[in-house]
């Protein structure tokens, strides 16, 4: 089936093209592909006229259309196909639970700097849904049910979330949504969505061990789940949760943008810790290794910029590197991901199993290089003997403005960003399939299960 | 230490060796110092003692020493710097809490730290790094920089004299890394001259070497004069041979960032860039000067130490005047002749700041500016052109480049030897001369002082880079150079003077003071 998708960049509210099969998305800042692949295309499936018709009216749009940088950038179509341009409106009804503030606003109060860390994701998300098209305040309509509750905003002093009352947070809000509306006990949260974007989603701990035994959160199992951690046959990942990218604060992003003709003179780029002395002095458990030995292989080697500095210019940076080096810590995911896409850099993920953000809509092994945490010691012969147009190919993917949108939260929400990512995946998961409507008094759940301190009220 | 602070911190770990001790309190307390007690007591200290040593994951590490097959020290158990040469430590998988039945293959738990044997760069993949760099920096190029790049023709008039390889060969370098096509340009005065040949035959541009007639003058006055005269018969050249491109002069002492380059790309017909101007001395002039500058700053100078010479722009960014060089402080001890020790003016705006498009010159094209002179109409009757603004009939349409003069992409220094030195024709290789002594001769491949210095000091400074010289303030006879030579008789045409990056080297060697000034021209 053919799909021609002719985005333009224009303001918002452009005519849309009544054409066979085209779709044009209405952007900010989008570009459309050179008007003579458009032509090349048509040749081979249009007729002539038709293709000419078309080609006219598109170079009409299309000349707009081209980046103002003049970039060359390249579809993106992953395993769900060319769908990060999708807009979910009219696909989907999202009904937004009221729950009493303290399960959200008084806990934003206590502590502001939930707004600005990497976890900021879930309440982005809710102020996005209170305002969005999807919302509908009839919940007999809706799809998809959403209970906000900001369960990653219990701060330690040092900025650090606390997980340990977050499970009991969340069994409070569940125990209140299925008393006070039946749709909970109706599909025992089947299809209901929640933003979990701790370290280890919600098995709700910090610490790999613990969050695996204690497992996802037991009235979690059927819901859908939207977290920044991923890992293959890990625990804390059900089979249907929706990846996310960790939030990272768009402003500050674009504030540092440097003229993409600077050039890229630096091979391989990273900033960060390669020892936590504080939390592993012994070595070989922080990042599972791999940091420490990323170190110690390459601290003499004049292609790796890599050190643990926090300089002022680390996003500039970025900019010029060709390379950066995005490995797990004590999760798998780190913002490093969304800073490299962002500013073009190619991301070499170093995490073994790894899940990453809307893995069904992005075909990160076209885009990044994966490599496995024992090939770390020659990483630098993986990395120089990647073909120059390999190299190329992925700039021009990450050049592709679709691209760096899903991965930012911009407030207002912008088309094409990570919310609208988020929805389009709820909406790839529709229609809920019959099963999961309970007969009334059948229940699947376990209440009772899980360690006895969460079943303390919050 | 990492022991100490590791049995310290609580922290996450559990402290399995804390929950085998309670029970071994419980006996102690019993206080009857019965064998058993006394044996459970000595092996409660024998485990504190080890835990302390080893650290306090002890059971655990027992534990792994007692069952693992592993032959190799249990030092390495304990600092994780493990080989992979070692293949029954390089999957440790002691602590095995595996983080799903399901087949994940990936353990939580301490995992080692894998070091391949040799952890250093290896030389073919750095090359290959920057094979692959230099084309992402190509592409990079050809997407966001200039898309349709012209040639640039650069003019540059030069003698031959003392400093003229320093300088030559510093803009051939500059020229050299320009990436758009070049055609080079070399005037030279006093028709042209084998030495300044194969000096320029080095660069592999393209080059059109003419010469002109007439030595060039002594007087920075005059040569300023001789230098214009030089440059217009360069863009009669231009014209006759209709060099399609952008021209711009590069003059042989000046200093030029790659910038400039891509810059001049935009121009349109005539555009002009900000010079930087050098005009300092060096030496105990210096502070001098500073100061004479920052007094002079209320004219249209702009507020920096060093006075620029460029395109003023008015709030919309046109052309709304010049910055020129003010003169005035130095008027009374400005150079006179070349080599003098003082500072060398240059004329108010220099030629070195302005770009045309070769088509200006050309005869009779048709698509023209109006506001253009005919080249032969001017110089014709040798009057002073001083600068390209005389080719112009209205001078408002020069258009402002490099962010209209904000950003300075060249700087012009003017430095000279005395025009009586001697020097060395380019076939010896050079490491220092002398300017005060009375004779030198050439003989073959070997430069030898004669007659003989009378007086003779060893050097107080070696010369060579790991000992950092200090600029003299006196002159100091070198006797080395002799043997220096003898034994560097046959490497011809390498330019030791400029190869070496420790500019003050040469100064200890340099007995004069007014020569050794010129530090900047290498950059």
């Amino acid at each position: 089936m053919l799909k021609l998708r002719r985005p333009s960049s224009s303001r918002s509210g452009r005519a849309i093209l009544p054409a066979k099969q085209m779709q044009l998305a209405v952007l900010n800042g989008k570009k459309s592909k050179d008007t003579e692949e458009v032509s090349a295309r048509c040749e081979m499936e249009f007729s002539m006229w038709g293709c000419l018709l078309l080609a006219l009216f598109t170079a009409s749009i299309g000349v707009e259309g081209i980046d103002r940088r003049g970039a060359r950038t390249e579809r993106i179509s992953g395993s769900a196909g060319d769908v990060l341009d999708d807009n979910p409106v009219g696909k989907l009804k999202v009904y937004v639970y009221e729950l009493p503030s303290k399960y959200n606003k008084k806990i934003l109060h206590k502590d502001p700097r939930c707004l600005t860390h990497m976890f900021a994701a879930e309440i982005f998300m809710h102020q996005f849904l209170l305002t969005s098209a999807v919302r509908t305040l009839n919940p007999n309509e809706a799809d998809w049910f959403y209970t906000p509750v900001y369960s990653t905003c219990d701060l330690a002093p040092n900025g650090l979330p606390l997980p340990f009352k977050s499970p009991r947070m969340m069994r409070s809000a569940i125990q209140l949504i299925s008393a006070r509306w039946p749709y909970w006990n109706r599909t025992e949260g089947a299809d209901h969505f929640f933003l979990v974007p701790h370290d280890f989603g919600a098995c709700f701990h910090y610490q790999e061990e613990k969050a695996i035994k204690r497992g996802i959160l037991p009235l979690l199992q059927r819901s859908t789940l939207v977290q920044t951690f991923g890992q293959q046959n890990h625990v804390c990942l059900n089979d249907g949760s929706i990846t996310i990218p960790p939030y990272a604060p768009p402003e500050k992003i674009m504030s540092h943008l440097i003229p993409p003709d600077t050039p890229r003179s630096i091979f391989v780029y990273f900033r960060g810790l390669f020892y936590d002395v504080n939390n592993d002095p012994e070595g070989g458990y922080y990042a599972r290794g791999a940091r420490a030995s990323m170190w110690e292989n390459f601290k003499n080697n004049p292609l790796f910029d890599i050190s643990t500095d926090h300089p002022t210019t680390y996003y500039e940076d970025m900019q010029r590197a060709v390379f950066c080096l995005c490995p797990l810590g004590w999760a798998p995911w780190s913002p490093r991901l969304v800073e490299a896409v962002i500013f073009g850099c190619i991301p070499v993920i170093i995490a073994d199993d790894i899940v990453l953000p809307f893995a069904d809509a992005i075909p990160w092994e076209e885009i990044g290089v994966f490599v496995a945490e024992k090939d770390v010691p020659y990483l630098d012969t993986i990395l120089t003997s990647i073909p120059v147009d390999v190299i190329l190919r992925k700039q021009r993917l990450l050049a592709n403005p679709s691209m760096k949108q899903a991965m930012l939260f911009p407030q207002p929400a912008q088309s094409g960003d990570a919310f609208h990512q988020i929805l389009n995946g709820l909406a790839r998961k529709l229609p809920h399939d019959k099963r999961i409507y309970l007969k009334p008094g059948e229940k699947v759940l376990n209440w009772t299960a899980g360690p006895v301190g969460d079943h303390k009220p919050w | 230490m990492k022991q100490l602070a590791a049995l310290q911190q609580q922290g996450r770990r559990s402290n399995s060796f804390r929950s085998n001790s309670s029970p071994l309190d419980a006996t102690v307390d019993g206080a009857i110092k019965s064998p058993a007690t006394i044996f459970w007591l000595f092996l409660h200290g024998l485990c504190c003692l080890i835990s302390l040593v080893l650290g306090f994951r002890f059971s655990r590490l027992v534990f792994f020493l007692l069952f693992s097959a592993s032959p190799s020290p249990s030092t390495t158990t304990i600092y994780s710097a493990l080989r992979t040469t070692l293949p029954a430590i390089s999957s440790p998988q002691e602590r095995n809490v595996s983080a799903d039945g399901a087949g994940s293959r990936v353990v939580v738990g301490r995992h080692g730290i894998l070091i391949r044997p040799w952890p250093h760069p290896d030389p073919a993949e750095v090359m290959k790094a920057h094979r692959i760099i230099e084309r992402v920096q190509a592409e990079q190029r050809s997407q966001y920089g200039v898309k349709n790049p012209r040639t640039v023709v650069a003019i540059t008039p030069t003698y031959v004299r003392t400093f003229q390889t320093l300088h030559l060969t510093g803009v051939m370098h500059s020229l050299m890394n320009v990436r758009y096509d070049l055609v080079w340009i070399v005037v030279e005065a006093g028709g042209t001259t084998n030495e300044t040949a194969s000096l320029i035959a080095k660069s592999g541009l393209k080059t059109i070497h003419i010469g002109v007639e007439g030595k060039m003058p002594l007087l920075w006055e005059d040569r300023h004069k001789f230098e214009s005269r030089m440059r217009l018969h360069a863009l009669r050249i231009v014209r006759d041979k209709k060099l399609d491109g952008i021209v711009m002069f590069a003059d042989d002492s000046n200093m030029h960032s790659l910038e400039l380059f891509d810059e001049i790309q935009n121009v349109k017909w005539i555009g002009t860039v900000s010079v930087g101007i050098l005009a300092h001395s060096g030496g105990s002039e210096e502070g001098d000067l500073l100061m004479r500058e920052t007094h002079a700053d209320e004219k249209d100078e702009k507020k920096s130490q060093i006075p620029v010479q460029g395109p003023a722009c008015n709030a919309s960014g046109n052309l709304a005047g010049w910055h020129t060089f003010d003169t005035q402080p130095f008027v009374e001890r400005s150079a006179i002749y070349i080599g003098d020790r003082a500072v060398v003016l240059p004329r108010k705006l220099e030629w070195a700041g302005f770009v045309l498009n070769s088509r200006l010159v050309w005869e009779d094209v048709e698509g023209n500016p109006v506001w253009v002179k005919d080249l032969v109409e001017i110089g014709k009757d040798g009057e002073d052109i001083e600068s390209p603004l005389s080719l112009l009939t209205d001078t408002s349409v020069v258009e402002p480049l490099g962010s209209c003069g904000r950003k300075v992409l060249l700087w012009w220094l003017r430095v000279e030897a005395r025009a009586d030195s001697k020097f060395p024709a380019r076939l010896l290789e050079l490491l220092s001369f002398s300017t005060t002594i009375s004779e030198t001769s050439l003989l073959l491949y070997i430069w030898i002082i004669d007659p003989p210095l009378d007086i003779t000091v060893p050097a107080k400074r070696t010369p060579w880079p790991d000992a950092p010289p200090e600029l003299p303030a006196y002159v100091e006879k070198v006797t080395t150079i002799p043997e220096n030579t003898e034994k560097r008789p046959a490497k011809s045409g390498s330019k030791r003077k400029r190869s070496s990056r420790s500019k003050r080297k040469h100064n200890v060697k340099v007995l004069d003071i007014r020569a050794s000034t010129k530090q900047a021209g290498d950059n």
